[in-house]
């Protein structure tokens, strides 16, 4: 019975998908808010990729909630995983390969994270892409040696501080009679790296702040036991 | 050439999303059900860039001072960016949810998981369970404390 109304639902929700793609047209969407944004982006933000103009200057308090969200999850999943027993059996560590691989790439996706997030402004990229790669720097280390941990103090506290940061980037701005996450600083020239405002710092906040949070999230995981 | 790309890229999504939801409802396993999940967002997302693809466009973004004549539209892409980086902090969540589930119930069958829950809330306030012979007892002496 249950499997009928779950195919039931199934099929209505695919016919509704269907009648829904059939009036979308592809490749001839005219983008309306979008266009406009493309067109005043460059002289309203300053910022050479317009993605990132709406991700943290069009729609930065969304952003700043979308945190929060990844902020919940985060933390979430910390209470609900709970500390590891002191005494508790770790996988042994991986072969030579990995290590060595693990030592290898450490620095190298330090470097690639921190670029991406500082030009994400310029080129393709930011906070949310190269926060990720900076997760992976310091997670991809524990995955070659399970025994060590990460010390999760350290990293709730650059949490902490990159999510404080982002806020008071945006108070900093009030102060001054404007809005909330109104520019800080000069636009600067068009393509330069210290260019388009305060839109930078926001960046490198939100890479921090995805960073640790995906890192601690991950790390966690991998120090649970499955069973007790 | 574009209209078969496109009729290639809508059944994608067409078929995550659909695929997604199938995993969802008619599953049992709880991984399985994250990663029906996992594949409606991808399935969302790739949605979502679609309807706004215009032919031809560039990246909105200006390199060296060269503006494209034609940009995509910036807004669904951000969403989709963002709709990402939080989509993998739910997957984690959901499976740190799952992994406390086999830990408590020392399964990931959602059928015996809901057996063991209703067995447990049943013990802890020492009624019988509702589908034991008792049941249509239990059902009349609501009815009349109500009545």
């Amino acid at each position: 019975m249950r499997r009928l109304s779950s195919a039931l639902f199934l099929l209505g929700l695919g016919l509704l998908i269907a009648a829904i793609f059939q009036t979308m047209e592809f490749g001839s969407v005219a983008p309306i808010a979008g266009q406009a944004i493309n067109t005043v982006a460059a002289e309203q933000v300053g910022a050479a990729n317009f993605v990132t103009a709406v991700v943290l200057a069009y729609r930065g308090f969304d952003t700043l909630l979308e945190l929060t969200i990844l902020f919940t999850a985060a933390t979430a999943g910390g209470l609900v995983l709970g500390k590891p027993r002191a005494g508790a059996s770790r996988d042994p560590d991986s072969g030579f390969i990995l290590r060595a691989g693990a030592d290898l790439f450490f620095p190298l996706l330090l470097v690639v994270g921190l670029y991406i997030i500082l030009h994400g402004h310029l080129t393709p990229g930011g906070g949310f892409q190269g926060g990720v790669i900076l997760a992976s720097a310091f997670f991809i280390p524990i995955l070659a040696r399970p025994g060590t941990s990460m010390n999760h103090r350290r990293v709730s506290l650059i949490e902490g501080f990159a999510g404080a940061g982002f806020i008071l980037i945006g108070l900093l701005a009030m102060l001054g009679g404007k809005e909330f996450l109104s520019p800080l600083l000069d636009q600067g020239e068009l393509g330069a790296l210290l260019s388009a405002g305060s839109l930078p710092l926001l960046y490198i906040a939100v890479g921090l702040k995805v960073g640790s949070e995906l890192a601690g999230l991950l790390a966690q995981l991998s120090e649970t036991e499955a069973t007790d | 050439m574009t209209m078969d790309t496109g009729l290639i890229l809508y059944t994608a999504a067409f078929g995550l999303i659909l695929i997604g939801s199938a995993g969802i409802v008619l599953s049992t396993h709880l991984v399985r059900i994250i990663f029906g999940i996992a594949l409606l967002e991808a399935g969302a997302n790739l949605l979502l860039l679609l309807a706004t693809y215009r032919a031809g466009s560039a990246a909105p973004i200006i390199v060296e001072g060269r503006i494209p004549a034609v940009m995509a539209d910036p807004v669904p892409q951000a969403l989709v960016l963002t709709a990402i980086v939080i989509g993998v902090g739910i997957l984690a969540l959901a499976l740190s949810l799952a992994l406390r589930v086999q830990r408590a119930y020392g399964t990931l069958d959602l059928r015996e998981v809901r057996q063991r829950l209703e067995q447990d809330i049943a013990g802890e306030a020492g009624i019988d369970l509702p589908s034991s012979s008792d049941a249509p007892q239990a059902v009349m002496t609501r009815q009349e404390g109500q009545a």
